[in-house]
């Protein structure tokens, strides 16, 4: 079994050091050895997007990921997303449009439509049906999903910019 | 008195008959009724003391969960129905 | 977009008035959890001391196992245990009733741990602790098994065939009790019968006769099975699963461990999909057992090829239609031989197919004949209305081939034909009050149907279907809060948002809000016996519980208020939420509430149901598709499903279930099987290859949710959750034809599927 590592990279906006073995995915990295467990495993080779978290501003697979790679980068997850008091709109859209049902494709579905809106702040629905193709769901058909990314868009652009 | 309904598989030990009246209160007493017309016909619906596995009972169209202990209405259909499991 | 469609007899609580909770939308109460990451599912639970286990699965589709060495595994640093089928109690040949109907509980035990054949590539044959999952793996990889191969049989055609491999040298074909003389591949026959199909089809102007075939199909959860386990010394054993019967768990995993019921406890953790996939029990007994051996809490967890290879699958089919319609439009005869894949070990749902095949239509003279066939491929477990999906797509093609050689528009054959109260289906009951014309009355008048589709290789097809739902048992306990608020406990795991809908009907029941309500699902130590979340029973059984359990509580506020104003009960009755007594005395819930501890014993409602009258589901649906006809892809243009919900409690999930089993119905129609080699392997066992249908694959699912009230509820509920996987399969096929002239008759309509149709015809319109 290869020596573990030491890693130091931001998650969350805070700085966290973690040993992991070379072989350890992200994602596996973040479950059993952070406790976060906001991001899910429903494949682990790439295909379900239930492990989607931000790196360096982008979405990823997380389970496509080693934890040695992130070394110095800097990530966000599920676990960050709200405020301190409250829920992004985002979250606040998805509960009010019931844009999940079992909710374990929820957490990767909420950071890849954050990284879309920062992208995209006014997407067309057929945008944000090609931004989540990479995100599988099997209880909701996405119908109230796309709604509920077109419903935050418009909240998010309704409210005056942060200053 | 109610009425029972022979499975198409049944209707070699009745003789051809696919539809009865028989008396009785309960499921029970139904297939113990057809059992003095029809003998033999109570092992093929029953295994000991049960309905046969996987067989389910409908009263009225609704599928009993109570097996032989369902009560039985007089004039009500009772119909032998395969068991099924939900999705 | 969806409407609600109120029908005439628009449900109220039973004094006239509308109702004030039942019908609105309120956030789900464990939303926040879910949104946040927070919500703990099966494999996110940490335990101190915890082990990992893997299960090592077979690599043949059919082998004889002479032995399996360990010995080599079990050296290796960081092993902690390795079992087999050894260490599952002898099961003996016994059928019992485990929470999901009748079991054998040899085919039960040999599922979860093979004992001296293994039947299925990626069967079970053994499982690994380790100290991490990386150790547990490579040991399993130094097991070593000494199979002794054999021809396999995976397709139901060639396995009924005399010269099949046979998988079970005991199983002889029941017919009703009657056993057949010789072993075969053929577990159970049986047939329907009413009327005289020679003299209907006699009297018929079209007789129309098709062969349908349909692929290996999954549920698709994008959670895999897992199962934590810890056997305490004193012989308790604690057990954490996603699933949907934590009781159904229990009783099995305390059977096949040879534990007393009581030692087992289940606790359910948020459930990540089923869609009856997770009824079966495959890793629990396995973690029990390793945890045993080890003294340590043991995770299991599945991969995704292991949930494909080792669990699931609904059956592929063979079925043969034959319809009689008359001159005047009206169906004489139906006559239909359905084989139904059950999979390793007996038990596909092709008793519910049977009875569903012909159940949209009032026919005179029918036969239906039904067989359950194993196969060398994973043992069949429940997927949404499991069984019917596969024969509304023959039956519904064949109606549509009807309509078009008579020149009948569909809805009008189905406003002809269709079902009412009274129809008696072929398979012998009468229908209760049901909704079947309702919801073709919704398509015939929706903006859909009555906006004209123009384009190339475009075409709108139409398709209905039926599932029975089912009532079964629930449990529920509600205790009083002094701030008026109430918290409830009941059994049945949620999957879909249904710990509101249940907590809603609570409320409406008290007169109180449903953020007053408090749901929690009940481990198996804290909350009554509860069958399983399936066949789209929650919302009405426990939710049916709920409302016992309120009017429990009701009767006992009578009594409280009664106490405190020193009157006969009698003369005190609840009402508008709150009690009133004589002589203008008035209790909101609130007050009342406020004064309970103060007044004698605390107030805790109890409800217990096994209801009957769960009243059958039905649905309308119809799709405009566009079909390129150089590579045969299907594309859907507009969808819109009808449906009778009987009363919509939370009509957002009574949306969300419409539309999420209208897609997993499209993925079933449109690309989704199992793809096999000849030896017996699944090649498409990734997400990748096994295509479910994505965000991008379709437009908006419009929802037509059609009331008409269930007499057989308080609040007329009808189950909603499986009847939208039926009709999408036969709509797509008939919507297909209308763009490109061909008549699919094989799922998936997949673009190598339709395209061979397309040259084969020859021409494209």
């Amino acid at each position: 079994m290869a020596k573990r590592r030491v890693v130091t990279t931001t998650i969350n906006g805070r700085q966290t050091e973690f040993l992991c073995e070379p072989r350890q995915t992200l994602l596996e990295v973040l479950r059993d050895t952070l406790d976060l467990t906001g991001a899910k495993e429903g494949c682990a080779n790439g295909n379900c997007g239930a492990c989607t978290v931000l790196m360096n501003g982008r979405p990823v697979d997380s389970c496509l990921v080693l934890g040695v790679e992130t070394e110095g980068a800097v990530l966000e997850t599920i676990e960050g997303v709200a405020p301190v008091d409250g829920l992004d709109p985002i979250q606040q859209a998805f509960l009010e449009n019931a844009a999940l049902q079992c909710g374990i494709c929820t957490p990767g579905f909420i950071m890849s439509c954050k990284s879309l809106l920062a992208e995209n702040s006014d997407p067309t629905e057929n945008d944000i049906r090609f931004y989540l193709a990479g995100n599988l769901c099997r209880c909701t058909g996405y119908d109230k999903i796309v709604r509920a990314v077109l419903d935050a868009a418009k909240k998010r652009n309704a409210e005056p910019a942060p200053a | 008195m109610p009425r029972v309904f022979i499975p198409p598989l049944l209707r070699d030990t009745t003789g051809g008959v696919e539809e009865i009246e028989v008396d009785g209160a309960t499921v029970r007493q139904i297939i113990a009724a057809l059992e003095t017309r029809y003998p033999g016909i109570r092992d093929r619906l029953c295994a000991g003391d049960q309905l046969r596995p996987g067989l389910a009972v409908a009263v009225n169209g609704s599928v009993s969960t109570l097996g032989l202990l369902q009560k039985v209405a007089s004039g009500a259909e009772v119909h032998f129905l395969p068991a099924i499991g939900g999705g | 977009m969806s409407t609600i469609d109120r029908t005439p007899a628009h449900a109220t609580n039973g004094n006239g008035k509308p109702y004030k909770v039942i019908g609105t939308r309120p956030i789900r109460h464990d939303g926040v959890d879910k949104v946040t990451g927070r919500a703990k599912y099966g494999a996110d639970i940490h335990l101190s001391g915890l082990i990992y286990g893997v299960v090592l699965r077979s690599p043949h589709a059919h082998a004889k196992i002479r032995s399996i060495d360990v010995s080599q595994a079990l050296a290796l640093p960081g092993v902690r245990a390795v079992v087999t089928h050894k260490d599952l109690r002898e099961p003996g040949d016994r059928i019992v009733e485990l929470g999901e109907g009748a079991v054998n509980l040899r085919h039960l035990s040999n599922n979860i741990l093979a004992a001296d054949k293994v039947l299925y590539k990626g069967h079970a044959v053994a499982a690994v602790a380790a100290d991490s999952v990386h150790i547990a793996e490579q040991a399993a990889g130094l097991i070593k098994v000494d199979y002794e191969t054999l021809p396999a049989v995976i397709d139901v055609e060639a396995a009924m065939k005399p010269s099949a491999p046979l998988l079970h040298a005991d199983l002889f074909t029941d017919e009703l009790g009657q056993k057949a003389k010789a072993p075969s591949n053929v577990a159970k026959h049986f047939r329907f019968e009413k009327g005289d199909i020679a003299k209907g089809f006699a009297q018929a102007k079209v007789v129309i006769e098709r062969e349908f075939r349909t692929a290996t199909v999954h549920q698709g959860y994008i959670e895999p099975h897992n199962a934590t386990a810890m056997w305490n010394a004193d012989g308790y054993i604690t057990v954490w699963t996603s699933t949907q019967g934590s009781f159904t768990v229990r009783q099995q995993v305390a059977e096949l461990v040879n534990a007393p019921i009581s030692h087992v406890k289940v606790i359910p953790m948020e459930i990540g999909g089923g869609f009856g996939g997770k009824i079966r029990v495959y890793l629990e007994p396995v973690a029990a057992i390793l945890s045993k051996r080890t003294g340590k809490p043991v995770k299991v967890l599945m991969s995704r090829a292991d949930v494909f290879e080792g669990t699931g699958p609904t059956p592929a089919s063979y079925i043969r239609v034959k319809l009689g319609v008359g001159s005047d439009g009206k169906i004489t005869a139906a006559e239909t031989y359905m084989a139904y894949e059950a999979g390793a070990y007996p038990g596909s749902p092709i008793g519910a197919g049977a009875m569903c095949i012909f159940a949209c239509y009032d026919i005179p003279n029918g036969r239906i004949d039904g067989y359950d066939v194993v196969v060398n491929k994973p043992q069949t477990s429940a997927y949404r209305a499991p069984g019917a999906t596969n024969a509304a797509f023959a039956l519904e093609t064949v109606v549509d081939e009807a309509c078009e050689q008579l020149k009948i528009d569909p809805l009008e054959f189905r406003l002809k034909n269709g079902v009412k109260e009274g129809s008696r289906r072929v398979d012998g009951p009468v229908f209760p009050r049901i909704g079947m014309m309702e919801t073709v009355e919704a398509v015939k008048k929706s903006e859909h149907w009555n906006t004209p589709l123009t384009g190339k290789h475009r075409g709108r097809g139409v398709a209905s279907g039926f599932w029975f739902n089912c009532g079964l048992k629930s449990s529920a306990s509600a205790t009083v809060n002094p701030d008026g608020t109430v918290a409830l406990v009941e059994g049945s795991t949620d999957i879909g948002g249904s710990r509101t809908g249940i907590a809603m009907q609570l409320a409406e029941t008290l007169g109180i809000a449903a953020t007053d309500v408090v749901p929690t699902v009940g481990d198996t130590d804290s909350v009554g016996y509860t069958d399983v979340t399936g066949g789209s029973r929650v919302t009405f059984a426990t939710g049916y519980a709920a409302y016992e359990a309120a009017r429990d509580i009701q009767r006992q506020m009578v009594e409280r208020a009664a106490r405190i104003w020193e009157v006969d009960a009698a003369k005190v009755s609840y009402e508008n939420g709150g009690v009133t007594g004589p002589d203008g005395k008035r209790f909101s819930f609130k007050e009342l509430a406020e004064q309970i501890n103060k007044t004698g014993e605390p107030i805790v409602g109890r409800g217990t149901v096994d209801p009957e009258g769960c009243g059958g589901a039905f649905a309308t649906h119809v799709v405009d598709v566009e079909v390129d006809p150089e590579t045969g892809k299907v594309d859907i243009i507009r969808y819109t499903a009808a449906q009778d919900v009987g009363t919509a409690i939370h009509p957002s999930y009574v949306e969300g279930q419409i539309q999420g089993g209208t897609v997993q119905g499209i993925g079933w129609g449109l690309n989704e099987e199992y793809f096999y080699d000849a030896a017996g392997t699944m090649r498409n066992s990734t997400f990748l290859d096994y295509r479910i249908p994505t965000c991008y694959d379709l437009p908006m699912i419009d929802t037509l949710v059609v009331e008409v009230p269930n007499p057989g509820h308080p609040y007329g509920v009808r189950g909603v959750g499986e009847v939208p996987i039926v009709p999408p399969p036969a709509a797509l096929a008939n919507a297909i034809y209308r763009a490109v002239g061909v008549r699919m008759k094989q799922l998936p309509m997949s673009p190598p599927n339709v395209l061979k149709e397309i040259l084969r015809k020859g021409a494209s319109k």
